[in-house]
């Protein structure tokens, strides 16, 4: 691949995820707790070009489910009626940054007409409306969390290294205390003390916050190492020659030589805190019902019944390993023109 | 009232032929051993079955047990003097043969089996029985049975009449009659009193005791156990039980529980034939089973409703105002009947059994399940879930809607509030989402909490720090009489206010009332009159929102002969002395 491509490539790629899930209810066709009750586990739209009575058509159409009210769990389409897809439609309203109320929707089919492209969970609540909506909440997680720990670890590093001496010491006796914290049961102990009335969106913010600063240990290590790096090379020894104060050299000479540990280390971090919500809230730790995070979109697959019978609940996985990745390049990519950079 | 008077009038209650009654003939004729003749087909002896428990027994003490899986082994090990048949839900002879009540319902005189032996060898007597009573009625050993033995304040007392025949008397007549005898083991005397008098009866008949320690009249006996892993039981070869071919009971050789706490586990266990039996599963994993049942050859039981609710209470309790100013303050909407009434009417109860249960389970208005076909109400009305209905009742009540449909209540004060669900049941975790659901139509701001059970448990009964709470109760038995302790203003399990000294409301007091002299009355139309309006008190005064029953949904590999599941506790494994293995090819599923 062309050494210039993949960067930005990778870089376009996370830059328009995020955008697209700092948006949800634009390119989610539905809310995110608009139930269907006689459509639970529904199995995914398909999108048709061909009409029962063989004639091709050049834009995509759907058919909606029969009648299942039988609950028998078995699904047919009704070939009598077809919705063709469309684009910029009206439907629930969402709320657009938190302030302003809007309705259209990238795609969807006109009402009475459904449409599920990931299919819909027990509730029958549109899969890919709640991954998209689910994603806000757990790339803020992985986001907060990530920055929460870089921006302790980095100043705690910062003055071990800088300072050495009894602060040295004291600071990295403590990061190993918080290496072998059992952050699990940590949590567990920490909503369990928590009040029932607190709002469940509060209650996992102050997880998230907690789990990031538990996290300050590890960047704080690595910061250290630079800094003890940097404070011996010779333009720092030069700008100390020529009476720069403590302020100068860090700010100057000393903090620069971190940007690219830190960021690789973001890159490492936020799918790592992202992970840390997903195993919050699959183990019921998260956000509670009806929102949706990609924990507890996943949190149903810890049932043999859905596990064995309903392969559309697996896309939010397979959505994970796709940013995951995209993240892991993100980080070696930055490590590499770092390590040109400084070579 | 004789016996037999009151079973044809019991009968005439029964809704339908359902119940086919098997009358069991317990033939008592002059033998030197007097076998019981057990009514079913006929099976071979030996082979060895595997079943599932969801958790280790405790103890197997049944003085001291108190959980669903010590008691499932330890009834497995034991035998009462007077059983309840799970299939008829009848009583019927155990080891007593036969019983007389007398004319005023105070005193029962049981003729006890001649000939009956312990596993170990000994013969059973009077003096056993009056011993095992003396431990449930002993104070310092907290039996949870001693409550039972108590009838208006005053113990039972048991008397040996001679060696065969035991009289027992009671302060008051007692409504359910000879179904008190259900459940109580009759224990070794010879075994078991130097224990009691040493004051060790507690540690005795723990979990780790040695097998040679044991000594029962139940189908099966201790053969060993294993931390963690599993419990053997093996056939008990002095039972007293023989088959319609005149063949000793228990069939099988050895009877082991193997220890699966995880649900899905114990579904994989089964499907794979590691297990002959399935105690108990949910809908989904139901439907998962039937998916290729016929062609691994399993047998599936659907039920129907068993004897399980699913409700939704409110925390109605008394509280210090200054410790729960805000809980207060939303007690007066936990208190409007109207409020409750519009709670209830919200519920898609229909959308509950469809998704929550697919399909297999029945929408309920009232505390007794249509499983429990002798005492259901069937007069009850069904209001249809209605959001209009609901809308207009908290209207009347002084609620009112703001411009973005939050519902406020009369002092403008938004309604909002929390249902707290156990975090380890996924089902009811999914009827607490489809209330809240159902509650946000009517403008309410309900949060479900999913909580550890034992916090959820502490919480309703200790601190009784909860808004709502959405969780089950499993009758025991069809009778009202162990419901008691739900109905009663004082009772343990009063949930919506624990501790009243004295009914909170009229309602209330009528009810404790008519709990207590159905107790007391021997009439079975007369009593069932009396609960009849028990349900219409509750489903008119929504104490708690009942919601769904889910059906018992029971499984067996189909060389299992005499299969035959009940809806009363323990579903499967009540006739263990009668199941048996068919030789490989005689499989079939009835």
């Amino acid at each position: 691949m062309n050494r210039t491509f993949r960067p930005i490539a990778l870089l376009v790629f996370l830059a328009s995820l995020h955008v697209a899930l700092l948006f949800p209810g634009f390119f989610a066709p539905y809310d995110f707790a608009a139930q269907n009750r006689d459509l639970p586990f529904a199995p995914p739209t398909k999108l048709h070009f061909v009409d029962p009575a063989g004639g091709f058509h050049l834009w995509p159409f759907v058919h909606p489910f029969q009648d299942n009210t039988d609950a028998n769990g078995v699904y047919a389409e009704d070939l009598t009626q077809s919705y063709p897809l469309r684009l910029f439609v009206n439907g629930d309203p969402y709320k657009v940054a938190g302030l302003w109320t809007a309705h259209i929707h990238l795609f969807g089919v006109q009402s009475p007409g459904q449409i599920f492209l990931f299919g819909t969970d027990d509730f029958g609540r549109d899969e890919l409306s709640r991954m998209f909506f689910g994603g806000r909440i757990s790339l803020f997680a992985g986001i907060l969390g990530a920055t929460i720990a870089i921006s302790v670890g980095a100043a705690m590093g910062l003055v071990a290294g800088f300072f050495g001496g009894w602060r040295d010491a004291v600071i990295m006796r403590v990061s190993e205390l918080f290496l072998a914290l059992p952050w699990l049961y940590l949590l567990f102990a920490v909503r369990a003390l928590l009040p029932l009335r607190v709002k469940s969106t509060d209650a996992f913010l102050l997880l998230v916050s907690i789990v990031g600063l538990v996290g300050w240990a590890r960047p704080a290590r690595l910061v250290r190492g630079i800094v003890l790096a940097a404070k011996e090379r010779n333009f720092v020894l030069a700008a100390r020659a020529m009476g720069a104060s403590n302020t100068h050299v860090v700010i100057y000479h000393i903090w620069p030589e971190t940007y690219g540990v830190l960021l690789t280390t973001a890159a490492l971090l936020v799918p790592q805190f992202i992970l840390a919500e997903v195993t919050l809230s699959f183990l019921g730790l998260g956000v509670g019902e009806p929102i949706p995070s990609w924990g507890n979109l996943l949190a149903p697959l810890q049932r043999y019944s859905v596990l064995t019978s309903y392969w559309w609940m697996y896309l939010p996985a397979v959505a994970l390993v796709f940013l995951f990745l995209a993240y892991h390049w993100a980080s070696t990519t930055l490590q590499s023109k770092t390590a040109e950079v400084r070579a | 009232m004789s016996l037999v008077k009151s079973i044809r009038v019991l009968g005439q209650l029964a809704v339908a032929a359902a119940l086919a009654c098997t009358n069991f003939s317990a033939s008592v004729q002059a033998a030197p051993q007097e076998f019981a003749t057990m009514p079913g087909e006929a099976g071979e002896s030996g082979g060895k079955l595997v079943v599932a428990l969801r958790s280790e027994p405790k103890t197997l003490n049944p003085i001291l047990s108190v959980d669903a899986t010590s008691r499932e082994v330890i009834g497995t090990m034991n035998a009462d003097l007077i059983h309840i048949n799970r299939e008829t839900q009848r009583t019927e002879p155990a080891l007593a043969k036969s019983w007389k009540i007398s004319p005023d319902g105070k005193q029962f005189v049981l003729q006890l089996r001649k000939g009956v032996k312990f596993s170990d060898g000994t013969p059973f007597t009077a003096d056993d029985v009056v011993f095992s009573f003396n431990l449930y009625l002993d104070e310092a050993l907290h039996s949870p049975q001693r409550d039972l033995l108590i009838i208006d304040d005053k113990p039972i007392v048991a008397k040996k009449l001679n060696d065969f025949a035991v009289e027992f008397d009671l302060a008051k007549p007692y409504g359910p009659g000879e179904r008190l005898f259900d459940g109580l083991a009759i224990l070794p005397r010879h075994l078991l009193e130097k224990s009691y008098r040493e004051g060790k009866l507690a540690q005795a008949w723990g979990i780790t005791a040695r097998p040679e320690d044991f000594s029962g009249l139940g189908a099966f006996k201790l053969k060993s156990y294993t931390p963690g892993q599993q419990l053997v039981l093996e056939r008990n070869p002095n039972y007293w039980k023989k088959d319609s071919a005149g063949k000793s009971l228990p069939y099988l050789t050895e009877l082991t529980f193997v220890f699966v706490a995880n649900e899905d586990a114990q579904i994989i266990k089964f499907q794979s034939g590691d297990t002959g039996l399935l105690e108990r599963s949910n809908a989904d994993n139901f439907a998962v089973l039937q998916k290729d049942a016929v062609a691994k050859g399993e047998c599936l039981r659907d039920l129907g409703p068993g004897l399980e609710f699913q409700f939704l209470v409110f925390n109605q309790n008394q509280l210090d105002p200054a410790k729960y100013r805000d809980l207060a303050a939303k007690q007066a909407w936990f208190r409007d009947l109207k409020f409750r009434e519009a709670v209830s009417l919200a519920m898609d109860r229909k959308g509950m059994t469809r998704l929550v249960y697919g399909g297999k389970a029945t929408p309920i208005w009232g505390n007794v399940t249509p499983g429990d076909r002798l005492w259901l109400n069937t007069s009850l009305s069904h209001p249809e879930r209605s959001i209009g209905e609901a809308r207009k009742l908290l209207q009347s009540s002084g609620y009112s809607w703001t411009s973005d449909g939050s519902l406020l209540d009369s002092q403008k004060r938004p309604v909002t509030f929390t249902i707290m669900v156990s975090s380890s049941n996924a089902q009811r975790s999914k009827l607490a989402a489809l209330a809240q659901d159902d509650l946000k139509q009517l403008g309410m701001d309900v949060q479900v909490v999913p909580t550890e059970f034992r916090a959820l448990v502490d919480r309703v009964l200790n601190s009784k720090d909860f808004e709502a709470v959405l969780m089950n109760l499993v009758n025991g038995d069809t009778d009202p009489t162990p419901e008691m302790n739900l109905w009663l203003s004082s009772g343990e399990t009063h949930l919506w206010d624990l501790g009243e000294k004295k009914p909170a409301t009229a309602w209330e007091a009528e009810v404790d009332h008519l709990m207590e002299s159905q107790m007391t009355t021997t009439d079975p139309a007369a009593r069932k009159k009396l609960y009849d309006r028990v349900q219409q008190l509750a489903a008119d005064n929504l104490p708690l929102i009942f919601l769904v029953s889910p059906n018992i949904l029971v499984a067996a590999q189909s060389n299992v002969g005499n299969f035959r599941p009940a809806i009363l506790e323990p579903y499967v494994l009540w006739n263990a002395d009668q199941l048996f293995l068919r030789r490989p090819g005689a499989a079939k599923c009835p």
